[in-house]
């Protein structure tokens, strides 16, 4: 009956026709989003599991253990992963509402390390001038200027000239770490170390009061007080929404007389004064110092992590847990059975490559075809 | 002193050409591929480990296989990564920018983790070393001694350095000259009219995508067993392909042009060791300058606006048909 089906319905099979078809979900519930982001990490640390034991030999069970215990062994760990999360989300807020506006701010990097620099600068030029009560505060505000300054540059060329945003942002991140470099020729402590060393160790100046007997509360609770306020700003003020507006397309923007140009502005000033404070944060609160590689990456994290959190500053502190996790459980692992410390960043990779991808399926839906088809 | 300085300076130059055309091709299909530093580590990591592989496995390894065996494996490598990144970009619809920056991740996680410990792994210890392959990789022309001067500035490198400049006279000529290279070009500038016109965009931009990912891992093989003299360093290979994304826009999205960019790149990298005693301040400042240069071509080209000068119009942007 079937063959005979198609023989009849030879003709009509000729039109090729897709083995399957993508079409748009008209609309995700949160859940099933999150059911297929959660098939696609289990698969991931499946895979990840295979990887390590052939690799080692070791039994994946133990070595997801020691994940588990390197994050969360010890009360100290769990400051240190609350510490890591705080930084890596800071960047991430910053970032976000630039692309939001589909502006490609790669230049998290750059735009923190810059801050991170003011800050140093302050700490050391005027370490022993002024008090704490008022250095801090100009640490910070210098900070915010100086990240501000590096974003608003990109975002001035992108607005005048449309310049490509992707590009002059990358290549900031390296004038600024070239900077950095420069000046800690002048700073080294000492002479030709090539190392800044801790700024004001005896003196404390400069540093972030400690709060609680715990030296990272208070970076968390500055960072936690930002993800709201950030949260609050995109979703209910005006300029989010103009932010969302530009994101989702300019010329709409136009026509409803939203000034295109301004909102870039604007809101790569914000972007890059966050990215000032992550830089202030660091520094300040938590090294005490600066190197050329100090945000080690977080600006490019970062920009991970805000588009798997879709640009929502509240889901942004689970997929920066996740990521942190992450990188902290493998660095453990390697310490723990003696491998090399960039496992980490394989099974990072291989976690993101399988997220990245889950995506796909949570906004579009394959149907297939069927074969047989009623009018045979 | 001068020539010495000049024939450094393409040695650094090598290694950014070959991943600058390939990230050409690559963004020539509309992929801003910034997974590129990664899959540049892993052209170099993939060929070092197979070399290692193949030493170890023979008594007497013949030079034919020394050549090719690493070849493969830094093609196969880079090629797999550039793979991954046009599954993700290309039929999985991905961001770009963050699947690139994951590649990277991935890309230089993998290789430093297999270049420190491949020798444990296979039961050695000591350093991953690969002597006798790279000895056949750096040989130069054998009339490069006899011609003094000259020899040194031109012919003293090995096959991969006038491989790299060949491969980018192809890639010109392509881009320019060829109906493929044109129907590339339609599908960086505009998908979907390329695709109206009947060009298979799909198909393009994974073709473009993997042989561009395959050419910039020669840049990692080259660093590897001709530069550094087939020892692998952790993190040696350094922010060399971000450097090699910047010579993309300072040659304009001109193969061609990218050969000349490469040098001065080259040279501007090592320049501060030939500056004389302007002390190690003004080196950080001498590194500074490929980036800002990169910058104020980027800008100028922006501000003249000038068609040909211009990034791929839909550079960075997904194509999808239905999304129109």
């Amino acid at each position: 009956m079937n063959n005979n089906g198609t023989t009849i319905n030879k003709n009509a099979q000729q039109i090729h026709e897709p083995l399957f078809q993508v079409t748009k979900r008209a609309y995700t519930t949160w859940q099933k989003a999150w059911i297929i982001r959660a098939v696609a990490i289990a698969v991931a640390l499946v895979i990840c599991a295979v990887v390590i034991v052939l690799v080692t030999g070791l039994n994946p069970l133990n070595v997801y253990g020691t994940m588990f215990e390197g994050n969360f062994g010890t009360e100290r760990k769990i400051w240190n992963l609350l510490r890591e999360i705080a930084m890596l989300l800071c960047v991430s807020l910053a970032v976000t509402p630039a692309f939001k506006m589909k502006f490609w701010n790669i230049g998290a990097e750059g735009q923190s390390l810059i801050g991170a620099l003011a800050s140093v600068a302050c700490m050391i030029y005027l370490g022993d001038k002024l008090p704490n009560g008022v250095l801090i505060p100009v640490m910070l505000i210098s900070s915010v200027l100086a990240g501000a300054l590096w974003g608003l540059i990109p975002a001035y060329f992108k607005a005048k000239f449309n310049t490509n945003e992707t590009l002059f942002t990358l290549m900031m991140n390296y004038i600024a770490m070239q900077l950095v470099a420069f000046c800690i020729v002048f700073w080294e402590n000492p002479k030709n170390s090539n190392n800044v060393g801790v700024i004001n160790s005896s003196s404390k100046s400069g540093w972030l009061p400690v709060i609680g007997d715990q030296k990272y509360l208070l970076p968390v609770l500055i960072v936690a007080l930002l993800t709201a306020v950030m949260f609050i700003y995109l979703r209910y003020s005006k300029q989010g929404y103009e932010i969302s507006v530009v994101g989702e397309s300019q010329n709409t923007a136009k026509y409803v007389g939203i000034n295109v140009k301004k909102v870039v502005l604007r809101t790569m000033a914000i972007s890059g004064a966050i990215c000032g404070i992550a830089g202030f944060l660091i520094t300040s609160g938590v090294d005490h110092s600066i190197r050329s590689d100090t945000i080690g990456g977080l600006g490019f994290t970062a920009i991970m992590v805000s588009w798997l959190a879709k640009f929502n500053p509240i889901y942004m502190v689970l997929s920066s847990f996740l990521i942190v996790f992450l990188e902290i459980g493998a660095s453990s692992i390697a310490t723990d059975f003696k491998l090399n410390e960039s496992i980490a960043d394989v099974l990072t990779g291989i976690i993101l490559f399988f997220i990245i991808g889950s995506e796909f399926f949570i906004q579009y839906k394959l149907k297939f075809h069927k074969r047989d088809k009623k009018e045979a | 002193m001068l020539i010495t300085f000049l024939s450094k300076a393409v040695e650094q130059a090598i290694p950014l050409l070959f991943g600058s055309t390939g990230e050409i091709i690559t963004e020539k299909s509309g992929n801003l591929n910034l997974g590129i530093p990664g899959i540049m580590y892993m052209g170099g990591c993939a060929g070092i480990m197979g070399a290692y592989i193949y030493e170890n496995s023979v008594a007497v390894p013949s030079p034919f296989w020394c050549i090719l065996i690493p070849l493969l494996s830094s093609v196969i490598g880079a090629g797999f990564l550039a793979l991954i990144y046009s599954f993700l970009t290309i039929t999985l619809r991905a961001n770009q920018n963050v699947t690139g920056l994951a590649i990277t991740t991935f890309g230089i996680g993998f290789s430093d983790f297999f270049g420190g410990s491949l020798v444990g792994i296979m039961g050695g210890d000591g350093q991953l070393s690969v002597v006798t392959s790279a000895s056949y990789f750096k040989k130069s022309l054998p009339f490069a001694d006899n011609l003094g001067r000259v020899g040194e500035l031109f012919f003293s490198y090995g096959f991969l350095a006038y491989l790299a400049i060949i491969i980018a006279i192809v890639a010109a000529w392509f881009l320019k000259r060829t109906r493929s290279g044109l129907q590339l070009r339609a599908v960086g500038e505009n998908p979907a009219t390329a695709d109206a016109a009947g060009i298979n965009v799909t198909k393009y931009k994974y073709i473009a995508t993997c042989i561009g990912g395959i050419i910039a891992g020669l840049g990692g093989l080259y660093f590897i067993m001709d530069y550094t003299g087939g020892s692998w360093t952790s993190g040696g290979f350094g922010d060399r392909g971000w450097l090699a994304i910047a010579l993309v826009i300072f040659a304009t999205w001109k193969p061609n042009i990218g050969i000349l960019g490469s040098f001065i790149f080259g040279g501007l990298y090592i320049a501060y060791y030939y500056t004389g005693n302007l002390g190690r301040s003004a080196g950080e400042l001498f590194k500074m300058l490929p980036y800002l240069v990169t910058i104020i071509v980027l800008v100028i080209t922006s501000m003249r606006n000038k068609k040909e000068n211009q990034p791929p119009e839909s550079l960075g942007l997904p194509y999808f048909r239905e999304e129109r």
